[in-house]
């Protein structure tokens, strides 16, 4: 745990310094994003790292956190704040009510009804019309500004979306020692072994999934607010995909998985940005591969590397 | 009535492929206890296949449908030689992930080899379509009936009166009792993904003339045929048959009389719901839980 404080300080200091270093504004776009791909993909692995719960889903909760947001701000002429923050407050509604039922479902069948949730969202995305602009898209979203101060460079918003993900890590980190954590990780390796010591299964886990959505949905919403323009095609199923390549990639059962797995994937188009149409067929393989020749993600092969240093000094 | 009867068929036929594709998932998850994500990807080579057998190499319906339920076969045995066996000791989730993993490989390669756009197949009899009781039918609907209840009757012969058949039965009711009576059961599996590549191949190649052969047309079907899987009780053949052809013609009225534009969101309403309800099934007596 110490070392998670640690390594938490560091990744402090690196995001703070690295506007100054980076050579213009078009790399810090491209780490801004891979901000919110963090904080997106730090939600679904509280999910499936700690609690064991596949969701092939969440690129639909991303999306609603966006869209509701977004049209609140672009329909409604809702200020940014308020309309964020409810935004925040319905995800977590709607992902406690349709979480309730969906969660007794298990392995296959879970994933199934997360991909169909998925899948309904987007269906919703498309064609709710009237508040969502369809498949053209829902334009004319206000972007981020507390009262004057308007956060519209790209390097103001970086540092927002930073400090937001170093925040939301220090809340997973402190959320997985407390006794919720605990017993997140106790179902993990046996639900029915959870319960007869005295943890309540259901409510755990609904706990765990309207926090993680609520997260994802945050991502969402901050990539709203900085684009101001969304369409459905963002909130696919390939995206609900991606983030499961992020957080196996980077390994599943630590929440710095999120972290190494987003920032590679984010960075990834920039090293390969000619090979766009081979993006779908590197996710799978990277995906494959990993699972068979690194189960423990990039976390586990640091770990791995480290020990091994350290046992040859 | 006339409407009726086009929406009936329409409904029919796509409830034929949705019901192959079920029985597709139920031949590996009887075999393994795994559900296969890339499912929907065979349906969709099915179909590129079809395309490049019949509209490049202009080979006959009676060639290039067998040819595509061996290459299907085929994709189906490699699949399960390369990415399901060294990773069904790894436990569920990585099963479902790795062929979350094998889906996505396949549909990228099949947009690199096939391109984005979506190709349009002949229909195997005749473009003309049939006049029925006052509406119009494509005659590939025929076709798709025609070899649906041929390969189903061969199927349902093969597991239920043959040796292999019996085996693969036996492997799936309980592996290590098939296993101490001298059943080799990983050959076995790998007959069960062999069939299951080729029956799915075979609902993409019979699809193809009338939704086109496009390379992300997997997901759907494979959502849809997993609903129909589970309509009829996930492992259940003739659940498979029955759910398919029941999300079919209820898809294919509801896109008919209220709205296409939900269509797909209604199967999934469908599939949620059962998922909720009935676990187990619609048409089957419910078992107990396995912890």
């Amino acid at each position: 745990m110490k070392r998670d404080y640690l390594l938490l300080t560091f990744a402090t200091v690196v995001v703070l310094l690295l506007p100054f270093v980076l050579p213009g504004d078009y790399f810090v776009e491209v780490f801004l994003f891979m901000g919110i791909n963090v904080l997106v993909a730090l939600g679904l692995s509280m999910l499936m790292g700690y609690a064991g719960q596949i969701s092939l889903g969440h690129a639909g909760f991303c999306g609603l956190g966006a869209y509701i947001s977004g049209a609140l701000t672009a329909q409604a002429h809702w200020p940014v704040l308020p309309a964020a923050i409810s935004a925040l407050i319905a995800t977590a509604l709607i992902a406690a009510i349709v979480g309730w039922p969906t969660l007794r479902l298990k392995g296959h069948y879970l994933a199934m009804a997360t991909l169909g949730m998925g899948i309904i969202l987007y269906v919703l995305f498309d064609q709710f019309k009237p508040l969502t602009g369809g498949a053209s898209g829902l334009s004319g979203i206000q972007s981020l500004h507390l009262g004057d101060f308007y956060l519209d460079t790209p390097k103001r918003y970086y540092y927002l979306v930073w400090i937001l993900v170093i925040m939301s890590f220090w809340v997973c980190i402190n959320l997985v020692r407390s006794r919720t954590g605990l017993a997140l990780r106790a179902l993990h390796s046996s639900e029915v072994a959870a319960s007869t010591l005295g943890v309540n299964v259901a409510l755990c886990k609904l706990k765990v999934f309207v926090f993680s959505c609520v997260l994802t949905a945050l991502g969402g919403i901050l990539y709203a607010h900085y684009i101001t323009f969304i369409s459905p095609e963002t909130f696919s199923f390939m995206y609900s995909i991606k983030l499961v390549v992020m957080i196996v990639l980077g390994g599943m059962y630590s929440l710095w998985g999120a972290l190494l797995g987003g920032a590679f994937l984010s960075l990834l188009p920039e090293l390969l940005h000619k090979l766009e149409d081979m993006e779908v067929i590197i996710h799978g393989l990277i995906l494959l591969l990993t699972l068979i020749f690194l189960p423990r993600g990039l976390v586990g092969l640091f770990q791995s590397i480290g020990d091994r240093i350290r046992g040859g000094s | 009535m006339d409407q009726f009867i086009q929406y009936l068929f329409a409904g029919l036929t796509m409830g034929v492929i949705y019901a192959l594709t079920a029985v597709g998932f139920n031949l590996i998850y009887n075999a393994t206890g795994v559900v296969n994500f890339a499912q929907g990807e065979l349906v969709m080579l099915g179909a590129m296949f079809l395309y490049t057998l019949q509209e490049v190499f202009h080979l006959p319906p009676f060639i290039s449908l067998p040819t595509v339920f061996f290459l299907g076969a085929l994709v189906g045995v490699f699949f399960e030689l390369g990415v399901v066996k060294p990773l069904l000791r790894l436990g569920i989730i990585t099963v479902i992930i790795g062929t979350i993993g094998a889906s996505v490989v396949l549909k990228g390669a099949a947009m690199l080899v096939w391109g984005k756009d979506a190709l349009a197949v002949r229909a195997l009899l005749s473009e003309k379509p049939l006049s029925f009781l006052g509406a119009n039918i494509n005659t590939q609907v025929l076709v798709v009936l025609a070899v649906t209840s041929i390969v189903v009757l061969l199927l349902w012969y093969f597991v239920g009166y043959t040796m292999v058949g019996r085996a693969i039965r036996a492997c799936s009711i309980n592996t290590i009792a098939a296993q101490l009576s001298g059943i080799p059961v990983e050959l076995m599996i790998t007959i069960s993904f062999c069939l299951s590549g080729g029956f799915s191949a075979l609902a993409g190649g019979l699809i193809a003339p009338i939704t086109l052969a496009e390379y992300d047309m997997g997901t759907m079907l494979a959502l849809k045929g997993f609903c129909a899987a589970i309509i009829g009780g996930l492992g259940n053949n003739t659940g498979a048959l029955v759910g398919g052809l029941l999300l079919g013609v209820m898809e294919g009225m509801s896109a008919g009389y209220l709205s296409s534009a939900y269509k797909d969101a209604l199967a999934f309403l469908i599939l949620i719901l059962v998922l909720f309800w009935r676990p187990e099934g619609l048409i089957t007596r419910g078992t107990g839980e396995r912890v």
